[in-house]
């Protein structure tokens, strides 16, 4: 993976220089919150229901076990003993002083790490597939033009307070796994019929309250202009979006306003005028970035099928089938490590499984971990002939949940017991649901299907591109649930619709257990959940989620599924 | 009653050094119009707007080095490209510290307009924003007057390298220095 050097650990511990003293400063209260507000937030320090909130930033999700074993240490040091792995390939930590973020980050920066700008109306990590590198159908690995992406736009100095966030993802496959539609900027790498590496730029994509698929503004930007068209859009996005409303201030309502080929067109003219200029990527620096990125040195190995050996084990085997994806190397595959077991908060990892994981990487898969945006661990490299081995070890963690794509291995936002943005709770919603599904069987007959929570229309859980989409609403100081169905993301990315009135929490799993049924008797071989809700339509959901009442007895959140 | 403000610092700080300034800023109040301003005598540093009202007045005192215009920050660089070399100085305005559009501003008048005389900040300019400010292109700073002015120029130096090209550097960090030597001492992971 990518190392520092010089220059890296320069602007780094320079960084943290500035930011000492700006706590120094509002402490001392020369800078009123205000003013400290923007500078922290643009270091990835939140204020939260019950305390600050740490975001640290795993550029384009790819960890070493360094670096995951010092998130173990700050999870004991700093914080209650765990974090939560994000939906943007980052980790936060929940209960943190302001006073030690300083220290944090010194410690982090031993590691070549930080948290620079994973907040803020900047632009924020830069994300991408977590099998990048290892993907069959990869057209280019795109994590050395997301670490090119990352240094450029780190305290760019024009871009430092935009109208709004704004998020890049990257993807270098044939299927998009980085979920581009749904970004500011959506790039994908395709080769021209001279084989030469572009990006396909789309724009202004993005979930909220105004969910929109981006627009393709360029077939093919040769990889050099990398950095100065995306330079191009910044310049026009910061001039032009809007300022008077916070939720109209995103890209996405730019684009939509003067449309996609009206916005292309004054990106070509800011772009008329950086094109082959200095920004200008080499082949020299990219080969520079990309060789840390390099293949690892993989033994030659005959292709083995590892359920053979293990014939008669029914868990092994489905735990294979779950989560054990294929690698572009014989005799390796990628492993999925659950952090979705029933009863943990979706993404959250406590200190002893972290330096666990850590272990399993050094010694499995060359001493990297990926975090995936589904808020699941990747040992990208492992030898087939370990896979028992692993998965002995990561079931004994509670690490082998063989749940990777379905109903259980929901995205969750951390909701209304942290998030002060949430207007419901989401982590009681994705454990009741859990509970009532947490037969293994019945979920392998499900199938493929992805729920997404969001605690509030921030859509921080993706609910709008979930095949089935939860999304927490406030009606008169109560929490209640809304639903859609048909959302997706990927090459066939689409907005979920909304199936109709919303639901009180302990409603919610007899609603998905409703959904299923349509789903289960109107399947044909082969359909994915998706597939029915888009082929039918909302109305047979609807109408037997609404036949008859729910009844709202239970309590989610407590125990009565245990 | 005149239907404008002149707003004055006392001292600003020019190419990192803090001076005595005898500028004044000249702000519309609600009624007053970019072409029915007088704009009174003296160094005056007037809004865009009026510029284009009154350009045929005030020719002659730009002339005289004695008048400069500010941009608000909806307003774009190139709306006065062919005027640039008028004016003693050119300010943007940060109405808000959190309003980035001044940055792009500054950026345009220099590197796609060329504009080579003083462009000040004014506005909501506090000691944390002049670093990107430098490297946007400016080389004034009319700094908040609530607060210390020798306190806020420590914001300039508060970086020894950038990754990116920008005004103040034509090449990124790339093409400035060879790269990619590891420290020669590792403490990784020390702080475990």
């Amino acid at each position: 993976m990518y190392r520092y050097d010089q220059y890296d650990h320069l602007i780094v511990r320079e960084r943290i220089a500035q930011y000492r003293d700006q706590v120094r400063r509002r402490l001392a209260d020369e800078l009123t919150e205000e003013e400290f507000l923007p500078l922290r937030l643009q270091n990835g320090l939140y204020m939260q229901r019950h305390a600050y909130m740490l975001r640290i930033a795993v550029p384009y999700g790819l960890l070493s076990t360094a670096q995951m074993r010092m998130f173990a240490h700050i999870a004991r040091k700093y914080d209650r003993g765990y974090g939560h792995f994000t939906t943007r390939q980052n980790i936060q930590f929940n209960w943190i002083e302001l006073e030690q973020t300083p220290d944090i980050l010194t410690d982090l920066a031993s590691v070549e790490m930080h948290a620079i700008q994973t907040s803020g109306n900047c632009i924020r990590n830069t994300t991408t597939d977590e099998y990048a590198g290892v993907a069959a159908d990869e057209i280019i690995d795109p994590r050395p033009y997301a670490e090119l992406i990352r240094q450029w736009s780190t305290f760019h100095p024009e871009f430092i307070a935009l109208p709004r966030k704004f998020k890049i993802a990257i993807n270098g496959a044939v299927e998009d796994r980085a979920a581009i539609a749904v970004h500011d900027i959506g790039l994908t790498a395709v080769r021209n019929d001279a084989g030469e590496v572009g990006f396909k730029f789309m724009v202004g994509g993005g979930l909220g309250r105004t969910p929109i698929i981006g627009s393709v503004i360029n077939d093919f930007v040769p990889w050099q202009h990398l950095l100065t068209y995306t330079e191009a859009i910044m310049r026009v996005y910061n001039q032009f979006g809007r300022r008077d409303n916070k939720y109209k201030a995103r890209i996405k309502i730019l684009v939509k306003a003067v449309g996609a080929e009206e916005f292309a067109r004054l990106v070509e003219a800011e772009f008329a005028d950086l094109k082959d200029g200095p920004e200008t990527l080499t082949r020299e620096e990219v080969e520079r970035v990309a060789q840390w990125f390099n293949p690892k040195p993989y033994l030659t190995l005959p292709s083995i099928d590892p359920r053979a050996e293990h014939a008669g084990d029914k868990a092994f085997a489905n735990w294979l089938q779950r989560n054990v994806k294929p690698h572009k190397v014989p005799g390796y595959a990628s492993v999925v490590l659950s952090l979705k077991k029933t009863g943990v908060p979706p993404g959250d990892a406590t200190a002893e499984q972290m330096d666990f994981v850590a272990d399993l990487a050094d010694k499995y898969s060359f001493g990297e971990l990926r975090v995936t945006h589904e808020q699941n661990l990747v040992l990208a490299d492992v030898e087939q002939s370990k896979l028992f081995e692993v998965w002995q070890q990561a079931k004994a963690r509670g690490l082998a949940t063989p749940n990777i794509g379905l109903l259980t291995d929901m995205i969750s936002c951390p909701g209304g017991d942290y998030c002060s943005l949430a207007n419901a709770k989401s982590i009681p919603i994705a454990a009741a649901i859990a509970e009532r599904f947490d037969n293994l069987d019945f979920q392998h007959d499900i199938g493929d299907i992805e729920l997404n929570i969001s605690g509030c229309i921030n859509a921080c859980g993706h609910h709008h591109v979930g095949h089935i989409g939860v999304l927490g609403v406030d009606k008169d100081g109560a929490e209640w649930y809304q639903v859609s169905i048909g959302g997706a993301q990927g090459n066939e990315s689409a907005i979920g619709k909304i199936i109709g009135p919303s639901f009180s929490a302990p409603q919610m799993p007899e609603v998905v257990g409703r959904l299923l049924e349509v789903y289960v008797k109107n399947r044909v071989e082969g359909e994915r959940f998706v597939d029915v809700a888009q082929r039918l339509g909302v109305a047979p959901f609807k109408e037997h989620v609404y036949a008859t009442p729910i009844p709202a007895g239970a309590k989610v959140g407590e125990d009565e599924y245990a | 009653m005149p239907n404008f403000e002149l707003h004055s610092h006392k001292q600003i700080i020019k190419h990192r050094e803090v001076v005595d300034d005898d500028w004044s800023v000249l702000k519309l109040v609600e009624d007053g119009t970019p072409d029915t301003v007088e704009v009174p005598a003296g160094k005056i540093i007037v809004p865009l707007k009026v510029w284009q009202a009154q350009r045929e007045q005030l020719l002659g005192r730009a002339a005289r080095k004695e008048l400069g215009i500010w941009f608000a920050s909806d307003e774009l660089a190139n709306t006065v490209k062919d005027d640039l070399d008028k004016f003693a100085v050119i300010a943007v305005d940060f109405p808000k510290f959190s309003d980035g559009r001044g940055y792009s501003i500054a950026y345009n008048l220099r590197k796609r307009l060329g504009y080579q005389g003083e462009l000040r900040a004014i506005g909501d300019v506090l000691r944390d924003q002049l670093f990107q400010m430098y490297r946007c292109g400016f080389n004034a700073y009319a700094t908040r007057q609530d607060r210390n002015i020798h306190d806020a120029l420590k914001g300039l130096t508060v970086f020894s390298e950038t990754y990116q090209a920008s005004v103040d550097n034509e090449l990124p960090l790339f093409r400035r220095h060879p790269r990619g030597a590891l420290p020669e001492h590792s403490d990784l992971g020390a702080g475990i």
